[in-house]
């Protein structure tokens, strides 16, 4: 059999979607997942267990009972949504906007685990030394926490964006399957799947699927390496 | 008064309870066994933990005042802290570490200046070699080095250094007592120096607090409470004799020794460099003083000191420590039973108190 391996526009439109949905998914994800970190790992409040509950629930639901509860409450008749037409003229359902909000549920518990792991592991001794040395809450935040949890960070980012990548139920159930707006490389998948001489298309997409997760392994695997020997403080190897 | 301290604390079944004030100038130990409470009373003036209630007074400024409602935040206190595992930022440059509180002390309202400039301190410290390192790959001795330049820099209104050497093998612990001793002549900040370590307090300290299970045992001069028989016993073990303080007085080169003069005598002692006038500290360990009922000839001994016996400490194993007034100077003899008996040794007995000049430890 021989596989044509020319993408055709509607594939090149769908990897486009993917990475500018996965990207802002992770770029949105990314300060939320370090605030949930910090309040899971260093808050003493009386809903913790809750924030705790709600930031990991996608990891246990059917992505597509989260795709669903997405409609109930951002869907045009939800509380949310709602609320966001009327005060914004937004709308988050079957957009590309609605595809990044799915897309940021599903991997914010991804992003929330690597950031708490890596902020646990920070000695918080430096934290009372750069105290003493006359640095406010804000400034060791910036000084000494955050750069010590880079590598944690770091890994958080790329495997949230990979996974982005691979976002099927939750998407296809809030934000449907529209080329251009919602189709991304997963959808097209799928789609290619159901039509009946997809197979080529849909194996093109799936390769290109395994080609970016392992670059994407990979890379936070080098990435996370280098910046771990960098907040360790250990020298160059002469 | 530099550190003026009164405070209460309940933590489970630990209680700290202290009172004490320290000198404007030089080095307070903080002494006592694990768990008497000092790491805490270090972390307490640091503002890294809140008493339940009391006052922390530094230079006149309070930190911590419960009735007054105040609890300054760590970032405000200027206090220079030096801990036992250094602590330095591992993913910034030895020199980043050492500026780390300077540009933050320069930023400050009241606009206080490092007491020494960093070359000084650099120099001073001899770190710079390391400056561009990484803290990782720094050995022991260097990065408390390190550590005690950066806490320095951040322009402290007093150091607080807790166990600096526990951490470091026994030959790096002389290098970096002798960097504190120099720091100590040198700067004019007062330190306060949180040890169990007898000897590392009586090398470097001048007054010492003595804690035991979160109370205050003894306070005073350095050169007092380690002439004081009853508290030496208890807290530096047995046979640890006392320390007397005095000046250079004579050398004698032809023979290799110098005499050091103590109030109550004099005492040859192996050859120390220095002036006349010069301030000596000196260890007589108990097991090394023989006692004579009159003046002794025909010993290799090179010290007789008069002295009359105060009291007699009855120990374990049939010792027994015989406590000396030489002057107003306590020297504590441990002798056998046999040997009191056979000298009837008894208090108000006028003796000799022999000394070999190289049983005597010079500690500073």
């Amino acid at each position: 059999m021989i596989i044509d391996l020319t993408l055709t526009a509607g594939e090149v439109e769908a990897i486009g979607l993917s990475v500018i949905v996965a990207s802002s998914a992770c770029a949105i994800g990314l300060p939320i997942g370090v605030i949930c970190a910090l309040a899971l790992s260093r808050g003493r409040f009386a809903g913790r267990v809750v924030l705790d509950g709600l930031v990991h629930l996608p990891l246990v639901l059917p992505p597509v009972v989260t795709g669903f509860l997405l409609l109930m409450l951002f869907g045009r008749t939800g509380p949310f949504g709602r609320w966001l037409e009327q005060t914004f003229g937004v709308h988050l359902a079957f957009t590309t906007s609605g595809a990044v909000l799915a897309s940021l549920v599903m991997i914010l518990p991804l992003i929330t685990r690597q950031v708490r792991l890596a902020l646990e592991s920070i000695d918080p001794g430096l934290e009372s030394a750069a105290a003493s040395l006359g640095a406010g809450p804000f400034d060791r935040f910036c000084s000494v926490t955050l750069p010590l949890m880079s590598p944690g960070l770091a890994s958080g980012l790329i495997l949230g964006f990979v996974a982005c990548l691979g976002e099927f139920g939750a998407v296809i159930t809030f934000a449907a399957s529209i080329p251009g707006e919602t189709r991304t490389i997963p959808l097209a998948i799928y789609g290619a799947l159901q039509a009946p001489d997809g197979d080529a298309a849909a194996l093109r997409l799936a390769g290109l699927s395994i080609l970016m997760g392992l670059s994407g392994l990979i890379l936070a695997e080098v990435i996370g390496a280098r910046l771990r020997r960098w907040v360790q403080g250990r020298e160059r190897q002469a | 008064m530099s550190l003026d301290l009164d405070i209460k604390l309940r933590r489970g079944a630990f209680a700290l309870s202290v009172q004490f004030a320290t000198p404007a100038t030089g080095v307070t130990a903080l002494f006592g066994e694990s768990g008497a409470g000092k790491s805490t009373i270090g972390q307490l003036v640091a503002g890294l933990i809140r008493p339940d209630s009391g006052h922390i007074r530094v230079n006149g400024n309070t930190l911590f005042s419960s009735g007054e409602g105040i609890n300054l935040r760590p970032e405000r206190r200027r206090i220079g802290f030096v801990f036992q595992d250094a602590r330095l930022f591992p993913h910034l440059s030895v020199k980043d570490n050492l500026q780390y509180g300077l540009k933050r002390s320069h930023a400050r309202p009241d606009g206080a200046a490092s007491l020494v400039d960093f070359d000084v301190m650099v120099d001073l410290l001899g770190i710079g070699a390391l400056l561009q390192r990484r803290p990782g790959g720094l050995s022991g001795g260097e990065s408390q080095r390190v550590a005690i330049g950066r806490a320095l820099l951040s322009a402290p209104d007093i150091l607080i250094m807790d166990e600096p050497l526990a951490a470091l093998d026994f030959a790096r612990r002389g290098e970096i007592l002798d960097f504190i001793v120099r720091l100590k002549s040198q700067l004019g900040l007062p330190i306060i120096y949180i040890s169990h370590a007898i000897d590392e307090v009586a090398r470097l300290a001048d007054s010492m607090i003595v804690l035991d299970q979160g109370s205050v045992l003894a306070a005073g001069p350095v050169s007092e409470i380690l002439s004081t028989p009853d508290i030496v016993g208890r807290i530096a073990g047995d046979g640890w004799g006392t320390l007397i303080e005095g000046r250079l007085a004579g050398q004698d080169l032809s023979n290799g020794l110098s005499e050091i003069a103590f109030p109550g005598g004099r005492i040859k002692v192996p050859q120390i460099h220095g002036g006349l006038g010069l301030k000596v500290r000196l260890r007589i360990p108990a097991r090394d003083v023989i006692l004579a009922l009159g003046p002794v000839t025909g010993l290799s001994v090179q010290n007789a000191l008069p002295a009359r016996v105060e009291e007699l400490l009855h120990g374990v194993n049939g010792q027994v420590d015989v406590v000396l007034g030489c002057g107003p100077t306590r020297l504590v003899a441990r002798v056998t039973h046999a040997a009191v008996n056979r000298l009837d040794l008894r208090a108000g007995l006028d003796v000799f108190a022999l000394i070999k000049s190289v049983a005597t430890d010079r500690l500073m």
